[in-house]
C-alpha cells in the first residue's frame, strides 16, 4: 500500500497513530498528580516536537545517506522562517503560502550553498556550512536589517500591507495565522476524569505535513537515488568509475534536505509569527546533528525519536528545580536531603545541558546506532535469538 | 586499428619519466596484458586510460574518440569498465544493490534524480542483475552484505558489476594479485569464460606470469616507461630482452 514495502508501511503507520494520538500519549499523567509536569502534551511543545522531527528527517536524508555532514542547516531553518513571516507580511496570514515560499527559498538558498560547499567532502565541507551558516546568522544581525528586521526578530505588525488578507482584525488587532481560516494557535480540551488533552489545530497541520514529509523519506531511502546516495557514502571511487557523477546526486540531496530544513522553519513561523536570526545560530546547528544521531543516523525512525528525545529534554527536564528535587527525596534525614539535593542540583533545572551531554555521549560510545539500535538489541534480546548472531549483527551495521 | 590506440605517450612526475613514448594498439576482441618489473609505469598507463591521469603529450583514443580530458565516469559511459587492484566495491550495500548501480548507470547516464521510484519496481534491471550474478556463480549471496564477503567473492562481485554494463573494453587492473593459487586459478577460469561467451576486449595489467600466459592473445612488455616488445606469448617467453628485464630476475 501507498507504494511502501510491508516493513515501511509498519513503520509508517506506527508513526502515524504516535503522531495523531499525541495529546494522549504524551500526557500519561493526570493533571493534579505531582508527575503532571512530566506531561508534554500541550500543543507548544508538541508541535515543536513534530517541527524538530521533519528538520532531523530531512537533516537525515543528508547525513545518514550520503555521510556529508552538515554543520550548517539552521541557516535553512532560519531563511524558511524569514520567508513565512515575510508571506504573512505582504500576503496573507494562511500558512499554505507561507510554508511554500519558505520551501522554495531554502530550496534556492541551498543550491548555492550546496553548490560551493559540496566541492570538498569531510571536515572541510562541514567547515564550509558552518562558515554559510555563521555569516547567514552574522548577515541576519547587521546588514540585512531591512529585511530581517536584526535583533529585533521580524514580526508581524499592524501597518503590514496583507494583499489578500486584512491588515488588522476587526477589533484592531493583529490578524493571526490560519489555515483557510482555522486559527492556529485555537484548541479544544478535552477533560476526562482528572485528565485534561488538548488538541490543537496547530499541532495537527505540523503533523500532518510531519507525516507527508516522514513518507517522502521513505520513498526516498527505497529509491534508486536513496540507493545511490548510499553509495555516495560507501565508496566515491566506485561510483566515479560506475559512470556516475557524485556531484549531482549529493547536490540533489543537500537541496532536498535543506528544503525540509526550510519546511520545519516555516512551520515554527505559522506557529509563532516571529522570525529572529538566534534560530541560524551554530548551536542550533549542532542540535540537528546531535538529534540525528542520537536516534540513529541512516535509519528512518531514528531522527524523529531523537528530536523528540532532544525537545522533550529541553522543554521538560530543564523545569525539575531544587525545590521538586526536595520533594522527592524528603523522606531522607534533613542533613542527607541536602547532600543528595546539591550532587543532583548540577544535572537537572539548567543543568539540563550536562545530563543531555552525558547521555549523547554514553549513546554514542554503547550504541553507536543510537536509539534506533538500542530498540533492536532489546527486541533481539526478547525473541531470545543466539547470542553470537546479536554480536554479529552488530558488528556488520555501520557504526556513524 | 585497434579499439584501443595510444600514441606517443609521455608523463612525468617531477624529476621521474614515468611514461616515455609509449605506443599500444589493443585490437578489439582479443585479451591484451601489459607486464613488466615493478615501475615500470603500468599503472600510470592504466590510469592515462581511465582518465585519473592526463598524460604530458600524446594522444588517447578509445573508437576512434579521444579520451584525453574526459572524466572517469565520462569514460565510463563510453563502453571502459575498470577492476581495480584491491576490490573496489560498495561495502554498505547488498550484493543485488551493488549489481543495480551500474545497471542504473548504464540506463540512465551520469544523473537522473529517480526519487520516488522504488528500486524493486525495476523488474527488468533486477532480472538482469540476477542473470550476471548466476554467470558468476553468486546468485545465493545476493541478499549478503558485499563487506562481510570473501576477498576472492568481491574480486567476482566488481568483475560482475562491471561485465553488467556490457562494456567495450575491460581494464583489469592485477586481477588476481594477493589470491591464493586455487583462487588466482578460480579467476582465470572465470574471465576465461567471460571471454569465451560474449565480445569483449580486456586488458590485464598483471604480475603474474601463470595468468597472463593463460589469458593473453598478444603481450606488450613494459620496462622503465618504454614498451619493449609486443608480441604473442610464445614469443614473448622466449624473447631474450624480456628475459633480462623482466623474467631474468624471477625466473
Amino acid at each position: 500500500m501507498f507504494g511502501l514495502g510491508k516493513k515501511d508501511l509498519t513503520l509508517f503507520l506506527i508513526v502515524a497513530v504516535m503522531a495523531l494520538f499525541a495529546p494522549f500519549i504524551l500526557n500519561p499523567f493526570p493533571t493534579d498528580s505531582g508527575m503532571a509536569q512530566f506531561n508534554a502534551g500541550y500543543p507548544d511543545l508538541m508541535q515543536r516536537f513534530v517541527i524538530f522531527g521533519i528538520l532531523a528527517i530531512g537533516f537525515n536524508i543528508l547525513f545518514g545517506l550520503t555521510g556529508y555532514l552538515s554543520f550548517g542547516h539552521a541557516a535553512f531553518l532560519g531563511v524558511g522562517s524569514y520567508a513565512a513571516v515575510w508571506m504573512f507580511k505582504l500576503l496573507s496570514m494562511n500558512v499554505i503560502p507561507a510554508i511554500l515560499l519558505s520551501m522554495i527559498v531554502s530550496g534556492l538558498f541551498a543550491v548555492v550553498i550546496g553548490y560551493v560547499s559540496l566541492r570538498r567532502s569531510g571536515i572541510y565541507f562541514s567547515i564550509l556550512t558552518l562558515a554559510f551558516a555563521q555569516m547567514s546568522y552574522n548577515l541576519a544581525y547587521s546588514v540585512l536589517t531591512p529585511i530581517t528586521n536584526g535583533e529585533t526578530g521580524l514580526q508581524i505588525t499592524l501597518d503590514d500591507p496583507r494583499i489578500l488578507g486584512v491588515s488588522a482584525t476587526a477589533d484592531g488587532g493583529i490578524p493571526v495565522t490560519n489555515l483557510f481560516g482555522l486559527e492556529m494557535r485555537s484548541f479544544e480540551t478535552l477533560n476526562i476524569g482528572p485528565w485534561a488533552f488538548q488538541f490543537s489545530v496547530g499541532y495537527y497541520v505540523a503533523a500532518i505535513i510531519m507525516l507527508i514529509s516522514f513518507y517522502v523519506a521513505i520513498r526516498i531511502f527505497r529509491s534508486p537515488f536513496g540507493m545511490m546516495l548510499r553509495a555516495i557514502k560507501s565508496n566515491q571511487n566506485r561510483l566515479y568509475y560506475t559512470g556516475l557523477n557524485a556531484r549531482p546526486y549529493t547536490l540533489a540531496a543537500f537541496v532536498i534536505s535543506g528544503m525540509y530544513a526550510g519546511l520545519a522553519g516555516g512551520l515554527l513561523a505559522c506557529m509563532d509569527p516571529l522570525a529572529g536570526a538566534e534560530r541560524m545560530q551554530w548551536t542550533a546547528s549542532g542540535e540537528v546533528v546531535l538529534m540525528t544521531i542520537l536516534g540513529g543516523a541512516g535509519t528512518l525512525i531514528g531522527p524523529v525519536l531523537g528530536a523528540g528525545f532532544i525537545k522533550y529534554f529541553e522543554n521538560i527536564f530543564s523545569k525539575i528545580n531544587d525545590q521538586v528535587v526536595h520533594a522527592w527525596v524528603s523522606f531522607l534525614p534533613d542533613g542527607l536531603e541536602n547532600f543528595v539535593v546539591a550532587i543532583i542540583h548540577p544535572f537537572v533545572g539548567k543543568g539540563w545541558h550536562l545530563t543531555l551531554g552525558l547521555m549523547f555521549m554514553l549513546i554514542v560510545i554503547f550504541l553507536p546506532g543510537g536509539l534506533v539500535e538500542g530498540g533492536q538489541r532489546i527486541s533481539r534480546r526478547l525473541r531470545r535469538k543466539p547470542a553470537e548472531d546479536d554480536a554479529k549483527s552488530a558488528s556488520t551495521e555501520p557504526a556513524e | 586499428m585497434g579499439i584501443l590506440e595510444v600514441k606517443d605517450v609521455n608523463k612525468r612526475f617531477g624529476g621521474l619519466k614515468a611514461l616515455s613514448e609509449v605506443n599500444l594498439s589493443v585490437v578489439e576482441n582479443t585479451v591484451h596484458a601489459i607486464i613488466g618489473p615493478n615501475g615500470a609505469g603500468k599503472s600510470t598507463l592504466l590510469n592515462c586510460l581511465v582518465g585519473k591521469l592526463i598524460p604530458d603529450t600524446g594522444s588517447v583514443m578509445f573508437d576512434g574518440q579521444s579520451v584525453l580530458g574526459r572524466k572517469p565516469f565520462e569514460i565510463n559511459q563510453m563502453g571502459i569498465s575498470r577492476v581495480f587492484q584491491t576490490p573496489e566495491i560498495f561495502g554498505d550495500l547488498t550484493v543485488m544493490e551493488n549489481m543495480m548501480i551500474p545497471l542504473f548507470a548504464k540506463r540512465d547516464g551520469v544523473f537522473r534524480l529517480h526519487a520516488i521510484e522504488s528500486v524493486e519496481s525495476e523488474r527488468a534491471l533486477r532480472e538482469r542483475a540476477e542473470q550476471m550474478l548466476e554467470d558468476v556463480n553468486m546468485l545465493d549471496k545476493r541478499h549478503m552484505h558485499s563487506a562481510s564477503m570473501s576477498r576472492g567473492d568481491k574480486r567476482r562481485l566488481e568483475m560482475a558489476m562491471c561485465l553488467v554494463q556490457e562494456p567495450r573494453l575491460l581494464l583489469l587492473d592485477e586481477p588476481t594479485a594477493g589470491m591464493a593459487r586455487a583462487d588466482t586459478n578460480n579467476t582465470i577460469d572465470l574471465l576465461k569464460q567471460i571471454k569465451a561467451s560474449r565480445d569483449i576486449t580486456m586488458c590485464i595489467i598483471e604480475h603474474d606470469m601463470h595468468v597472463v600466459f593463460s589469458l593473453a592473445d598478444r603481450i606488450t612488455v613494459l620496462a622503465q616507461g618504454t614498451p619493449l616488445v609486443e608480441d604473442v606469448p610464445e614469443k614473448i617467453k622466449g624473447h631474450p630482452k624480456v628475459q633480462e628485464a623482466y623474467l631474468g630476475e624471477h625466473a
